[in-house]
């Protein structure tokens, strides 16, 4: 693989205090740069422990997840900030906020502590806004935006850090279908044009399949596959992970799933 | 222009402070004076850093708790000072300074109560913001119970005083006071400051926060412990004073919008002109007795605040 390691995750297993199972087993996972992997399962499967691990928030109990080659843990919260964006699945503004405001907040790791911001950091705001298709929102009040201008807005943020690696926690949660192909269009074109290395949470199995490089799939905080989406997303596995029976056919040469309907009972 | 407005408003209500009192003082006197000198410019001057302290350690709690409702006197600092403050007037303590010190001694240890009952998780570092609201509600309401059962054995001299300092005043002024407040003041302060741009950050939420390179836990400590110990030495000089902590730093939300760098040291000057402006209110209106302060900011504070309240409801 010729892409540069941004994440590396190795054989991690993690317990949440007072558990009496792993919340995680075994779960490895390596991005690059230039490169989307998607993080799939069901809910409860381990996807944000696996994140939380990765990013180092918390320490597994084997394994280790290093970042650009450096243990996870060792990250102090500002330098992370200025190499990882999230974006999380839910914020809540305590204030009302102006876009560009609250795109200007990916810049604090990136800010002296007592300097004010300077004409590189207004740059790296409007080239932000300007990736995300969002420069016309920028003087909007945050509450009045849509939730498809919301999270391309919330994506802005994170590129206003100026990441190499993206993690996007379910980006599309509450999104109609062109909002969700428009925000996976532009995620997709940050991996191809930017060379940004990109963790996508979700439990959309034809999204995942359709827009990333590699899957990891996980059932229970155990790997079932890792790969790309053509070796790893087959009925069998897809069964078993998602506890429901699947077709799986083929288009634009990924793989799409259909759950089956469930046969009812003969009298 | 609008830091030019406020800042004029801040010198208007010090000169007023000095200028209108009880006593006639002609304007040509008003230098030489010794009321002037020794009593109405000390009260001033520490009617205006009070008012700012707590401004600002309300604006900075408010951040902290997540919660616009947050006051300095919800969390349990001003109850515990009160408290304080009661067991040394009902003691017949005679030298002036132990009201005050006792005051500041119930408010640190219901700061460290309360701040003991916030931290919440296995590791025992995170300081969880609605425990903290509750446990500092908590705090407040015991130590209210335990002040009141002592006002209520007390006999009547005892209970006037106590009644007069939970209701706030600034009687006890002096250029020791002021001088106090000046040399202790500064490390909260710049500490508030120093968190203002991280408290932008927090307002997305904990999490947010720290993938966006905040520091949570630490931010979280120093801006509890600044704004509480700032509290605490106003509250200790000047009683239980009710609403700028609450009102001011909300009118200044209106004014100049949540971030927190502008908006700490709006808070502050906008703290301390209304406090001054009400104690002159204070002494001026029933002359030559006088209302405690807080009775004064409550009244002139609620509907100013309700006002704000409606104006930035509406539009």
């Amino acid at each position: 693989m010729d892409h540069e390691l941004i994440l590396a995750v190795r054989d991690v297993t993690y317990r949440y205090p007072g558990a009496v199972d792993d919340a995680l087993a075994g779960v490895s996972l390596e991005v690059g740069a230039g490169e989307l992997h998607a993080v799939l399962g069901p809910n409860g499967s381990g996807k944000t422990t696996l994140i939380r691990v990765a990013l180092g928030t918390i320490e597994p109990r084997h394994g280790a997840a290093t970042i650009l080659g450096r243990p996870a843990q060792a990250w102090a919260p500002r330098e992370l900030a200025r190499v990882v964006g999230v974006v999380t699945q839910r914020e809540d503004n305590l204030f009302p906020q102006r876009v560009r405001d609250t795109v200007s907040l990916g810049r604090y790791a990136r800010l002296p502590r007592w300097g004010a911001e300077s004409g590189a950091d207004r740059a790296a705001v409007d080239r932000a806004l300007a990736r995300c298709d969002a420069q016309h929102l920028a003087a909007r009040w945050v509450w009045t935006l849509s939730g498809g201008e919301y999270q391309r807005v919330r994506l802005a943020r994170a590129l206003a850090q100026e990441p190499r690696l993206l993690v996007l926690d379910e980006p599309t949660a509450n999104l109609d279908l062109r909002h969700e192909m428009q925000l996976f269009e532009l995620v997709r074109a940050l991996v191809e044009r930017d060379g940004l290395a990109v963790v996508l949470v979700t439990h959309h199995v034809n999204l995942a399949a359709r827009f990333a490089d590699r899957l990891l799939l996980l059932a229970d905080g155990r790997p079932v596959g890792s790969g790309t989406p053509a070796a790893v997303l087959t009925p069998e596995s897809v069964a078993r992970v998602f506890d429901w029976p699947v077709a799986v056919a083929s288009f634009d040469g990924r793989p799409q799933v259909t759950p089956q309907r469930q046969p009812k009972d003969d009298p | 222009m609008k830091g030019l407005a406020l800042c004029v408003a801040a010198v208007v209500a010090v000169l007023l402070a000095i200028v209108l009192g009880p006593t006639h003082i002609p304007l040509a006197d008003l230098a030489t004076s010794d009321v002037v000198r020794s009593l109405r410019l000390p009260r001033a001057i520490l009617a205006f850093l009070v008012g700012g302290a707590l401004a600002l350690s309300g604006a900075g709690l408010q951040a902290l708790v997540r919660n616009p409702l947050a006051d300095p006197s919800l969390l349990g600092i001003s109850g515990g000072a009160g408290l304080g403050a009661v067991v040394a007037i009902a003691l017949h303590v005679t030298n002036p300074w132990a009201v005050p010190l006792a005051a500041f001694a119930g408010a640190l240890g219901a700061m460290a109560l309360v701040y003991r009952l916030g931290i919440v998780g296995r590791g025992g570092v995170g300081l969880d913001s609605a425990t903290l609201l509750l446990a500092g509600v908590a705090v407040g309401a015991f130590a209210a119970a335990i002040t009141t059962a002592i006002v209520s054995l007390s006999d009547a001299t005892q209970l006037r005083n106590a009644q007069l300092w939970l209701w706030g005043g600034l009687s006890g002024a002096s250029w020791e006071t002021v001088g106090l407040l000046c040399a202790y003041a500064p490390l909260p302060v710049v500490a508030l400051l120093a968190s203002a741009r991280s408290l932008d950050v927090l307002a997305l939420g904990e999490e947010p926060a720290r993938h966006l390179g905040v520091a949570v836990s630490p931010l979280k400590r120093r801006v509890y412990v600044a704004a509480s110990l700032l509290t605490a030495a106003a509250v200790a000089v000047s009683g239980v004073i009710g609403f700028v902590g609450l009102v001011v730093p909300h009118a200044m939300r209106l004014l100049w919008g949540h971030r927190h760098r502008p908006l700490f040291p709006a808070a502050f000057v906008g703290g301390g002109a209304l406090l001054a402006l009400s104690d002159t209110v204070a002494r001026v209106a029933v002359a030559p007795r006088e209302l405690p302060v807080g009775i004064v900011t409550a009244l002139v504070g609620v509907p100013v605040f309700v006002l704000l309240l409606r104006r930035w409801t509406t539009s």
